[in-house]
């Protein structure tokens, strides 16, 4: 059958959005590049020999080829690290290529992400800010030194402009292009300092409006190349039937009919599922649906309800008796809230919730002998390395990364589980490349969801109504467990990047934070922002409840409590100007929420109304002030931050993975929502820089704040009515509203 | 064989008639501008033309476009001069860019069949394609955009 595009493809299975379409409207702050003058390009290998560093060559026409060295996921680093570099040696930008880096952390580790290329946890910007600012003095100098002995004057006499070194004096210049093709290196080689970088304010590229992004042009004419882009030559196509439930393994495997499947090559037992290859992608999917596998029982995830681990965790967090570990202790909050006047205390749920990246899970291995080549969309090169090589039974050393562009990360592809298959597949077959690719239903079926998670959040107020302890106790399975073991144990069985979010600059006398740690077997991951997507929630929340005991207004109680955080203080009143805080609304309602994630500060006002009858949300507006330190790329922090805003809306009000029987529920887009544009709010973000602060991560600090945003307002609409569980289904709002 | 014309170009393909038309563009044609997202005509990423309307790749079987025009992103215009594609750079579109070869080709037949769309005719228009890095809001202004500049 044929099927029309459109609204008339969906229509039956998606009546919901249907009637909501005319109510939309959406606005962006910026109004497009006023001028695309400058663009740099990607390139796929550096191109000619004058290689100062192991960042930069440059070649005799003055081409300066750039290396990037993380991956792009939609979040701009191909343009904003190399612009760094470019920067401070003062490159032309127009004459700059970017090379996507090879796995090599020696070379191109993150400084700052101990050491390693893993593309996640904002870490970027603020990891390799510093380094590759310093790799373009760096450069610079070296330029200037060769300059200085081809001009024979003082280097001091000399200045640059873009891929130009100038002698006033004389009139005298020389192209970068030149200087290159001289080819001499100074010995030693000059070293750069943070005194030799520009000041912010007199930089050429950093902060500017109008350079876009290098990613681009590709991704408006289809010549960007993803993961699943990949072709090579002799290319076998593979796919894997997985186990329903993990830890299960195929007992037996009914494979006549798939095998009979023209084009098939292959069928392989693996651990934890079967492998199929061939020589199209369509024979292997039509392959593997004519597979037909008895799968073991024994695994323990079978016991594995969703929803009533949701009710266990909540019981969990409310009973003070089970311990958890300390993740953060101020003053005695314990015995300051056991003597409180006062007691305000509330449970927050959330839900898991799936990646859905645009691009399905898959990568591509070629496997000879015992060496290794790996295309893949993977957020983290260095480790895919050590799953490479376990899965082809060699070492490391003998493994070669290529990382492609990638539709989308949000911390699924920090993953290996999509590598791991490609190179097992491709191990059977020896020589020829083989591209394995996840169905849609894989994906969704076989994610690494954020964990579902219960927060108990006691506040104690004294006879003034004035704070004297916060506790908050964080009910989830850890994700450091699994992929960060050592530093895991180290800790003491703090799980830091599942507690994220709970620590905060809000002033109060004693804090205590305890992460209770479950483990019922099924691996969680990476989602944007991770702990803090969930723990904002408790922790707006909470202080919108305290400011509600104490019949004050949430925005002033929190300029109150941010007396020593004038970055905060100052994002919160600017969005509270931006929304008109105090005008009456009629039928909606505002609601704020502030995180300090990633080094950034972020204030959002939702503006909400609500169908009392089916208990939907709408959220009309969401107002958003977005402190990012210094703004390298100004327009791309603004779509960072939009599009953090729709997936904070979008995991607060629709999205959810249900478990039963250790099996997922969901299976695609028909039945995992994601907000699609007509339920988008308007939504207006203002980016303040402050040059003088380091620049912070911005592809997930605008999620966390959207959701507890929205229940804030939909608070304030309802005279109280509280929404604690993530996400706000029409049926949890008709319940809230119910009591 | 099946023929059909795409992108101008007529070809003629051996792959089974009941083949979806997204894995003939891509791994037959090796026309990869297409996008593989859901194959259940959800997400609108595999958005191509077939004589001139919007249709979902993945949903669309070989036979079906047997003598038909098909267009993908590689054929809109010669040179990405299309109007979307350039108020696509301007406005800065993409972030992953995954979604966007099947938001432009759903964009395109909007402006093609009404030059001229409201904003509520965009956002119905455009509702079936996702896109997860959230650039709804940019996606409107670039076709607000083209529609003024074409």
């Amino acid at each position: 059958m044929t099927a029309k595009s459109g609204l008339q493809a969906t229509a039956l299975s998606r009546r919901s959005f249907l009637v909501t379409v005319g109510g939309a409207g959406i606005a962006v702050a910026f109004g497009g590049l006023p001028s695309v003058a400058l663009g740099a390009e990607t390139a796929p290998v550096a191109i000619g020999g004058f290689a100062p560093n192991v960042w930069v060559t440059i070649s005799a026409d003055g081409t300066v080829s750039i290396i990037c060295p993380a991956s792009e996921m939609g979040q701009g680093v191909m343009t904003s690290l190399p612009l760094l570099i470019a920067e401070d040696m003062d490159a032309d930008w127009n004459k700059v290529r970017v090379i996507q880096a090879p796995s090599d952390a020696e070379k191109y580790g993150n400084p700052g992400f101990y050491g390693i290329q893993l593309t996640g946890g904002s870490e970027t910007m603020r990891g390799y800010y510093q380094l590759l600012r310093l790799v373009g003095a760096q450069t610079r100098k070296v330029i200037l030194a060769i300059a200085a002995s081809r001009l024979d004057v003082p280097t001091g006499e000399l200045t640059t402009e873009p891929n130009r070194v100038v002698h006033s004096a004389s009139g005298r210049s020389l192209d970068y292009g030149e200087i290159a093709a001289a080819g001499e290196l100074p010995d030693p080689l000059p070293e750069a300092t943070e005194a030799d970088l520009k000041p912010v304010d007199r930089c050429r590229y950093i902060g500017r409006s109008d350079i876009g992004r290098i990613d681009v042009p590709a991704k408006v004419d289809g010549t960007a190349r993803f993961g699943i882009d990949v072709e090579l030559p002799d290319m076998l196509y593979g796919t894997v039937l997985r186990a329903p439930v993990p830890g299960e393994q195929p007992e037996s495997i009914d494979d006549v009919a798939a095998r009979a499947v023209k084009g098939i090559t292959h069928i392989i037992r693996l651990s934890h599922g079967v492998g199929i290859i061939g020589e199209s992608y369509d024979a292997a999917r039509r392959a593997k649906e004519a597979l037909n596998v008895t799968w073991s029982t024994s695994s323990r995830v079978r016991r594995y309800d969703s929803a009533l681990l949701a009710e266990t965790y909540r019981d969990l967090g409310r009973d003070l008796d089970q311990p958890g570990v300390a993740a953060h202790t101020q003053g005695d909050a314990a015995s300051a809230i056991a003597s409180a006047t006062r007691i305000v205390s509330a449970d927050y749920v959330s839900d898991h919730v799936h990646h859905a990246t645009m691009e399905p899970m898959n990568a591509t291995a070629l496997v000879s002998g015992g060496t290794v080549e790996v295309w893949a969309p993977t957020q983290g090169p260095t480790a895919t390395l050590g799953f490479a090589a376990n899965a082809a039974g060699t070492t490391p050393d003998k493994v070669k990364v290529h990382t492609t562009l990638l539709g989308g990360g949000f911390g699924r592809r920090a993953e290996a589980d999509f590598i791991i298959d490609a190179v097992l597949l491709a191990r059977e077959v020896q020589g020829q490349p083989v591209k394995v690719i996840w169905s849609r239903e894989d994906d969704v079926q076989h994610g690494k969801y954020r964990p579902l998670a219960a927060q108990h959040v006691q506040v104690g107020l004294d006879e003034g109504g004035n704070i004297v302890g916060w506790r908050h106790r964080v009910v989830a399975d850890s994700i450091f467990a699994r992929t960060m073991p050592d530093m895991f144990a180290g800790d003491g069985g703090l799980d830091t990047v599942v507690t994220d979010g709970t620590i905060f600059n809000y002033r109060v006398p004693a804090h205590l934070v305890e992460f209770i740690r479950q483990d019922n077997g099924r691996d969680v991951g990476f989602w944007r922002a991770v702990g803090y997507g969930q723990n904002n929630f408790g922790v707006e929340c909470m202080i919108d409840e305290v400011a509600a005991a104490k019949g004050v207004d949430p925005v002033a109680f929190r300029v109150e409590l941010l007396a020593e955080a004038p970055r905060a203080r100052k994002v919160i009143e600017a969005v509270a100007e931006m929304a008109e805080w105090n005008r009456e609304r009629e039928g909606r309602a505002l609601g704020l929420a502030y995180t300090d994630a990633f080094d950034a500060h972020c204030a959002q006002v939702a503006e909400v109304s609500l169908n009392r009858e089916s208990g939907e949300i709408r959220v009309h507006n969401i107002w958003c002030v977005v402190d990012p330190g210094v703004a390298v790329q100004p327009v791309n922090i603004e779509a960072q931050v939009a599009g953090a805003i729709v997936h904070g809306a979008s995991h607060a009000l629709y999205e959810q993975i249900n478990i039963v029987d250790g099996e997922v529920q969901e299976t695609n887009f028909d039945t995992y929502r994601v907000m699609r544009m007509s339920e988008m709010p308007e939504i207006h973000v203002r980016v303040t820089p402050t040059p003088e602060n380091k620049p912070a991560g911005i592809g997930e600090v605008g999620l966390p704040p959207t959701g507890p945003a929205i229940a804030n307002a939909v608070a304030r609409l309802t005279g109280g009515v509280r929404l604690r569980h993530y996400p706000f289904l029409p049926e949890r709002v008709k319940a809230a509203l119910d009591g | 064989m099946t023929a059909f014309t795409i992108n101008g170009s007529a070809v003629d393909v051996a792959a089974e008639p009941d083949t979806p038309l997204l894995w003939v563009i891509r791994d037959e044609l090796k026309l990869t501008g297409t996008k593989f997202g859901c194959g259940i005509a959800m997400c609108g990423a595999c958005t191509v033309h077939v004589d001139g309307e919007p249709m979902r790749s993945c949903q669309t079987q070989l036979q079906d476009v047997a003598g038909r025009q098909v267009t993908t992103i590689e054929g809109l215009s010669p040179d990405a001069s299309h109007p979307l594609q350039k108020a696509w750079i301007v406005e800065q579109v993409p972030q992953c860019g995954y979604c966007q070869s099947g938001q432009i080709m759903q964009a395109a037949a909007l402006l093609a069949s009404n030059p001229q769309p409201s904003r509520e005719q965009i956002i119905e228009h455009m509702d079936g394609n996702i896109c997860r890095c959230g650039t709804y809001g940019r996606i409107i202004s670039a076709i607000e955009r083209a529609a003024q500049e074409a």
